[in-house]
């Protein structure tokens, strides 16, 4: 076991465990978005930011996937993570601007408005890639992917062609924390007939 | 390609030991006659661009077709960039040094028939001393090289780097032969320890802690061990590596093969820049070169060890430099950063410990091996040790590359070395350190440039580039470039940067409108500080840094663009208009037929006018006016 303190409070934890996992077990909250239990850890939303301690020395790092070390002083609501989380929110109610869940994450914690203008009204999707992940580690399909690079990432098919291979058993949907992918997931699975069948017969 | 065993018709050279290195580099100077004359033309990349290839095949059309009357025929030699890009394309005459700049082809024959046949000096090439209007006749002599201190570059422009024995001849590869033969591994970290070499690829990472971090984790998980060059070099206006990679091929692989040695990694890997196909080039000829001469693959010098190299060329995104996202393009996979919490020195290039280095950090290393550590650690200030190698580009007059001591003032490069700005006032501010890096203000011109002088004043050193600005270049608008480059070069991962960037860029815009508040300066550090803190990679984290620097020095410059309407520097569309002074117009008519908008309006020989309304503010007006009468307010 590994001991160390989130918050003051004395934690325990198995080796091989993340700050965030450790936090969950002990009751300690710490808001996320594109972390999942069922598949692997991404880093990417940052809105599970805590504040590491030592002496004068802090720095900040993702929960989601900071391995457990003894004597860690974990910190989860300092002024340096809460200026992370108002920023990400903030910044996701102009991208999210018709995702129900991001405004009541993001109410929260205190964010009810944005100072950014949306570019686009009807968007639910922050491109966390957890649709993507469960399917590829998950369900084993991989029928959808984060396409393209940079500012310019979303959800697509692979290749930019619908897949035929998706076998419409929901696992996306169900992950996706901002319900957008309920939405896309017509445009982006294509024709799941051909791949049931042939999974079926198997 | 020519090099002394196939000009002796000999089989290949296997050096077999470090005397033989010895003896060969012996007979290569022996066999040369120190009074031949030689023609040195710069194929740097900014030479070639200015045409040098057309100079050299001018003089190599001259000495053949005439056939002149020298005694002796004189050589002619190719060499990497001499860091003087703005006089190029440069052409040196040896053995006097006699040095010419902006040589045409046409200027050819007049050099070969004064001073190659009679040895004289064709005067109106050389370089007059903008300060005291003296012609100097060498190299040596000009400031803008007098007050360097050229270590890492020595060899560049004196050796043809796709010859390994003129860099033979030069001394490479002593200190390879002397860390093998007289040095064990532990030695050579060692030395590196104490020579205080810090990393030159932008964080300045102690390079001999990383290496003995290597050791350790080697001792942990066992080997193999990676051995890797950064190459990757993307920051706008930075060309150190790219120089040093086609100037001095053979120092990067010496300091990689001796690293190698160090660590007893049998592989390494040159990751370079797919833009830098001459790059590239160079370094392939090295390889295979110095395979031939037994300095690389299987008994390297007969000495037991084994090492061997390849090049992977880059992905062409700015993030692959980045060390986690450089190892999954080596991989094969899309570059994108890792988000572990783990150091390459433990888990890098497939999971294995893994020393990654800079180029220009590589280069050092057989400097510091040779001359030794305590040498070494002499240069410099305590903290920073050794030269560092800065390309020196924007408003400044001889933009160029330049290798100077640690610790130097910002104004003895930008001032001394760089001439100033061109309309000769002071600069505004330099950028160091690239996109990520800071502005420093020319009240700080005596900062001593540093890494931890530099990180004090909000920048940090970054690889190198250091871009001047002047009076006409505007803050809020160099933030909202470097913004807009980064924007384009993040690989999307993490929101605080795929969208915090897009939106800081979004509040710079306003304010380049006019549009904003006080309290827009309080979002843009606020925000700035969540992305620092809360992006996965560093391509995030330090991307708010000009915007940063430029709120803490030029805080006035952003008030006025909102308060005031006014971009002082003259540079954001919406808030300046273009006017004719009517005292100075002619009258002459040229601007009024180059305007696109054809809102210039005026009877020749008097004054015109402007319609500011219609005005586009393109500025091609004030570009074409020859009598500086066009003025923006
Ligand atoms: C976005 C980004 C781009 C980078 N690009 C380069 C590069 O082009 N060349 C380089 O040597 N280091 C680059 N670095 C730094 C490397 O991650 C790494 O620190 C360096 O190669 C280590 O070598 P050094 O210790 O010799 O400096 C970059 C870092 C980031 C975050
Ligand atoms: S659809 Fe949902 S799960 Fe998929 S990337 Fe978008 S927000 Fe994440
Ligand atoms: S900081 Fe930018 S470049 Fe780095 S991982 Fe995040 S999105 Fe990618
Ligand atoms: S939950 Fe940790 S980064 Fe998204
Ligand atoms: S390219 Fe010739 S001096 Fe730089």
């Amino acid at each position: 076991m590994i001991t160390f303190k989130i918050d003051g409070q004395q934690v325990k934890a198995r080796p091989g465990w993340t700050v965030l996992e450790t936090a969950r077990e002990h009751g300690i909250e710490i808001p996320t978005l594109c972390f999942h239990p069922a598949v692997s850890a991404s880093g990417a939303c940052r809105l599970c930011m805590v504040e590491l301690r030592e002496g004068t020395w802090s720095k900040l790092v993702a929960s989601c996937i900071y391995p457990v070390a003894e004597g860690l002083q974990v910190h989860t609501d300092t002024e340096r993570v809460r200026n992370v989380r108002r920023w990400v929110l903030e910044m996701l109610l102009a991208a999210c601007p018709a995702s129900p869940e991001i405004a009541a994450l993001a109410a929260k914690y205190d964010v009810v408005r944005t100072r950014f203008t949306s570019h686009d009204p009807d968007q639910t999707c922050m491109v966390c890639g957890l649709c993507a992940r469960v399917c590829d580690e998950v369900v084993g399909l991989s029928a959808i992917a984060i396409v393209d690079r940079g500012v310019h990432k979303r959800v697509g098919a692979p290749f930019a062609k619908p897949t035929d291979i998706c076998v419409a058993c929901g696992s996306c949907v169900t992950v996706c924390p901002t319900g957008a992918m309920q939405a896309i997931f017509d445009s982006v699975r294509g024709e799941p007939t051909t791949a049931l069948t042939q999974l079926a017969a198997q | 390609m020519p090099n002394l065993s196939t000009a002796l018709k000999m089989d290949p050279w296997r050096l077999q030991s470090g005397e033989e290195l010895n003896r060969l580099r012996a007979q290569i100077i022996a066999g040369r006659d120190p009074q031949r004359p030689e023609i040195i033309i710069c194929h740097g990349t900014g030479c070639l661009a200015n045409g040098s290839d057309k100079v050299a095949k001018a003089f190599r059309a001259a000495l053949e077709g005439k056939g002149i009357q020298a005694k002796v025929m004189p050589g002619i030699k190719t060499t990497g960039c001499h860091g003087f890009c703005s006089r190029g394309p440069l052409v040196i005459i040896r053995p006097q040094g006699l040095f010419y700049q902006r040589v045409k082809p046409k200027d050819v024959e007049e050099i070969v028939d004064h001073t190659l046949v009679h040895g004289k000096a064709v005067e109106r090439l050389l370089y007059k001393d903008p300060s005291s209007g003296d012609l100097i006749f060498n190299e040596g002599e000009i400031p803008f090289y007098k007050l360097q201190q050229r270590i890492v570059l020595h060899n560049i422009g004196k050796i043809d780097p796709t010859d390994i024995t003129d860099t033979i001849a030069a001394g490479g590869y002593q200190a390879l032969a002397k860390a093998l033969t007289t040095m064990t591994p532990e030695q050579v970290v060692a030395e590196m320890e104490k020579s205080g070499l810090r990393g030159r690829g932008g964080a300045g990472f102690p390079t001999g802690r990383k290496w003995r971090s290597a050791l350790q984790a080697i001792k942990k998980k066992g080997r193999p061990v990676y051995v890797v060059v950064n190459g990757d070099e993307g920051d706008p206006g930075a060309f150190m590596d790219r120089t040093i990679m086609e100037g001095d091929p053979h120092a990067v692989l010496e300091g990689l093969i001796i690293g190698a040695y160090a660590l007893g990694a049998a592989q390494g890997y040159l990751y370079v820049r797919a833009e830098y196909p001459l790059a590239i080039r160079h370094l392939e000829i090295a390889m295979h070169q110095a395979r031939e001469y037994g300095l690389l693959g299987e008994n390297i010098l007969n000495s037991g060890f084994s090492f061997d190299a390849r090049i992977n060329r880059g992905a062409g995104a700015f993030v692959c430099g980045e060390s986690t996202a450089l190892f999954t393009s080596i991989e094969g996979k899309p570059g994108n950063p890792r988000p572990k919490y783990v150091r390459s020195v433990e888990e890098g290039l497939w999971g294995r410990p893994t020393v990654l280095n800079n180029v220009e950090t590589w280069a050092n290393v057989p400097l510091i091996i040779e001359r030794g550590a305590d040498w070494y650690a002499g240069l410099g200030v305590p903290h920073s040790t050794g030269t560092k190698v800065f390309s020196l580009v924007g408003k400044v007059n001889n933009v160029g590359l330049v290798e100077v001591p640690m610790g130097v003032s910002m104004a003895h490069i930008v001032e001394q070395i760089g001439g100033g700005v061109p309309d000769g006032k002071p600069f505004k501010a330099v950028q160091t350190g690239g996109p990520s890096g800071g502005c420093i203000p020319y009240s700080l011109k005596d900062t001593p440039v540093d890494f931890d002088s530099l990180t004090a004043a909000g920048s940090m050193m970054g690889s190198g580039a250091m871009i001047v600005m002047d009076h006409t270049d505007c803050v809020v608008d160099v933030g909202r470039y470097f913004l807009r480059f980064l924007e384009e070069e993040s690989c999307g991962k993490c929101l605080p940067c795929r969208l915090g960037l897009t939106r800081l860029r979004e509040i710079l815009d306003n304010f380049s409108q006019g549009v904003g508040s006080e309290k827009d300066i309080e979002d843009l550090t606020s925000l700035s500080q969540a992305i620092q803190d809360g992006a996965l990679c560093a391509l995030g984290s330090s991307a708010p840094n000009p915007v940063l620097t430029t709120i803490r020095y030029f805080r006035e410059e952003y008030l006025a663009h909102v308060q005031e309407h006014k971009c002082p520097a003259g540079v954001c569309k919406d808030l300046i208009t273009y006017g004719i002074d009517p005292e100075r117009c002619t009258g002459c008519m040229n601007c009024a037929r180059q305007c696109p908008a054809q809102c210039i309006t005026g009877k020749k020989k008097t004054a015109h006018v402007i319609d500011t309304h219609k005005c586009l503010r393109c500025g091609i007006c004030k570009e074409t006016c020859k009598f500086d009468a066009v003025f923006i307010s």
